[in-house]
């Protein structure tokens, strides 16, 4: 196979070194990351793991302590902050906004805040799935209509970079695919998107690149399957078999390492290294006769989380 | 300092209390307080119906300054604090507008709707006592009016303050009601229980200038002293120099309590 050259990385966000303290509080510590230009990142972690924080400066809505964070090589909070502001999109956790208003009224007020065209916000609505509300007060708004407008907000002024902080909080299952679908579009067009999610099923399928937070500090960062690389996750293999062959598979298994096999009724369920995948499903080939089915279980995200989170505390 | 995104965040201010029928309300309040002030004020003294310009707006001005203070107080107590709690601080400060510009907008904001309510509510007034008014009457009266948008504006200011400084809603409200005790009620009370505790020996000299550490006080002199009429009905006024109560440098006071909790509260949002 030949070797590609990775064209040279288009840097849209970095942070480097960043610490925050509230006091004695190490709030974040020696954070460093880059996100590129047009992908969708992730940000997990538990709850005051350090997400909102790092959100807080990377919108320069708060200082660093030490460190630096810049978007398109720009300091976010130095003299052209304006500039970079209006460059980003902003959906804040659990958005609260202004119940007096109607839906097009609050999106007019942010686009004139932001300095958009307040001829995008009825398309914007529409966009998001709430046409049908514009003229309606957001008091009356349900949970998930509440968070679309918050999203419709983020979208004002076609920014090149969005932050959004759990987006999904409140919404049903058809409105989250209606969301990544939105996301995915927005890609296409050379938007980068910084998210965090809870839902971890939800969004490893979905960002291009991943970063672990917990108590403060970067845990891991990269692609899903560079974490479950470098975290070397075990993988299961669950072989379907009638009782009477268990012993012949058994026997084979010996001659390979694995790290755990138990046996009961119809199933036998190996947990080995993943190095160890491809010797230990060559050996079962040949036992064609003998198994009926085999599945095998990559380590989830989930599991990369839970795994990491197991390592700090 | 951009204008628009300050404007924005003004208007924004100002049409929910359009909206929501504040100013409506306050202005409708003050119409009502002052028209049975200037016909039943005299009903003590045995009479009814409209007196003298000065006995109006001297009782005008003891109306005020429970009033206005309080109404003022209860406008900005929560502009900062209130944003801030729902949530929506972030979201505000992660658009393209500074600080400065967001406090004061808000400022801006409530600042219109109280004064359009005091023109309004008072204005009616003038409006309704207009052929019983010769022009120096109307002078005073717009005197008064005046000043009432500086004392609104000063506690708008001590309470955009508070409403930076308290760390939620709840503890925002008790500072603003904290503060109108303070400053309607219990000031005064301390400076004559000083002076008469001293046996009006001690600080009789300082004791005007003691006066302009509250705007009320600050707001009874300037309508006070202006009425010639009025300063008898005042004991209080009596020890007051005349070379303080230019009503020039009473203003300047004024529009440094209004200044200065802004600044205040500037410095305080800031970090």
């Amino acid at each position: 196979m030949a070797t590609t050259i990775p064209a040279p990385a288009d840097t849209v966000i970095r942070v480097s070194h960043v610490s925050k303290d509230y006091g004695a509080v190490h709030a974040l510590s020696d954070i460093s990351l880059e996100c590129r230009r047009g992908e969708i990142f992730g940000l997990i972690g538990h709850n005051g793991a350090g997400k909102s924080t790092l959100f807080r400066l990377m919108l320069g809505l708060d200082p660093v302590s030490s460190g630096s964070i810049q978007i398109d090589q720009v300091d976010v909070t130095g003299k052209n902050f304006r500039d970079v502001r209006r460059k980003v999109g902003y959906l804040p956790e659990n958005v609260v906004l202004y119940d007096n208003l109607t839906g097009l009224e609050t999106l007019q007020f942010f686009a004139r805040l932001k300095g958009a065209p307040l001829n995008q916000c009825a398309e914007l609505l529409e966009q998001v799935g709430l046409g049908h509300a514009a003229q309606r007060r957001v008091s009356g708004y349900s949970k998930g209509m509440r968070q679309r407008l918050g999203f419709a907000q983020a979208l004002l002024g076609q920014p090149q970079l969005l932050f959004l902080d759990e987006p999904t909080n409140g919404l049903d299952p058809e409105a989250i695919r209606d969301f990544y679908r939105i996301l995915h579009t927005l890609k296409q067009q050379g938007v980068t998107i910084i998210l965090t999610s809870h839902i971890l099923a939800e969004i490893q399928t979905r960002v291009d690149r991943l970063a672990l937070l917990a108590n403060g500090r970067l845990q891991a960062l990269g692609t899903v399957a560079q974490l479950r690389h470098n975290l070397n996750l075990p993988v299961r293999v669950i072989i379907d078999a009638h009782p009477q062959h268990h012993s012949t598979i058994l026997q084979t298994l010996q001659a390979v390492p694995t790290q755990q096999i138990t046996a009961q009724d119809h199933s036998i369920n190996v947990t080995l290294d993943r190095n160890e995948k491809l010797r230990v499903l060559q050996r079962l080939a040949t036992l064609t006769d003998q198994i009926q089915d085999l599945h095998i279980h990559e380590a989830s995200l989930e599991d990369v989380f839970f795994g990491l989170n197991e390592e700090v505390h | 300092m951009e204008w628009r995104p300050l404007l924005t965040v003004a208007g924004k201010e100002f049409r929910d209390r359009i909206r929501n029928r504040w100013v409506l309300a306050v202005a409708l309040i003050f119409t009502v307080f002052a028209l049975v002030i200037t016909y039943f004020g005299g009903a003590q003294q045995g009479s009814i119906g409209f007196r003298s310009i000065e006995f109006v707006i001297a009782s005008l001005v003891s109306l005020v300054i429970y009033l206005i203070p309080l109404i003022a107080l209860l406008l900005g107590f929560d502009a900062i604090v209130g944003e801030r709690e729902r949530g929506s601080l972030n979201l505000l400060l992660s658009m393209p507008i500074t600080r400065l510009e967001l406090l004061l907008g808000k400022y801006l904001g409530l600042a219109s709707a109280l004064v359009l309510s005091i023109i309004i509510g008072f204005g009616l007034v003038a409006l309704m006592l207009l052929p019983q008014l010769t022009p120096v009457a109307l002078y005073h009266y717009l005197g008064f009016m005046l000043s009432s948008v500086l004392l609104g504006l000063a506690f708008l200011s001590i309470a955009v303050l508070s409403s930076v400084i308290a760390r939620d809603r709840t503890r925002a409200s008790g500072i603003a009601i904290a503060l109108w005790f303070l400053f309607v009620l219990v000031f005064d009370l301390l400076l004559l229980g000083a002076l008469v505790a001293t046996g009006g020996q001690y600080g009789g000299d300082i004791f005007p200038y003691l006066l302009l550490f509250n705007p009320t006080d600050i707001f009874r002199i300037l309508n006070i002293f202006s009425l010639d009429d009025v300063r008898t009905l005042y004991g209080l006024a009596t020890v007051f120099p005349e070379a303080l109560a230019e009503p020039w440098l009473l203003g300047g006071v004024m529009l440094l309590w209004i200044m200065l909790p802004l600044v205040l509260a500037y410095w305080s949002f800031r970090r």
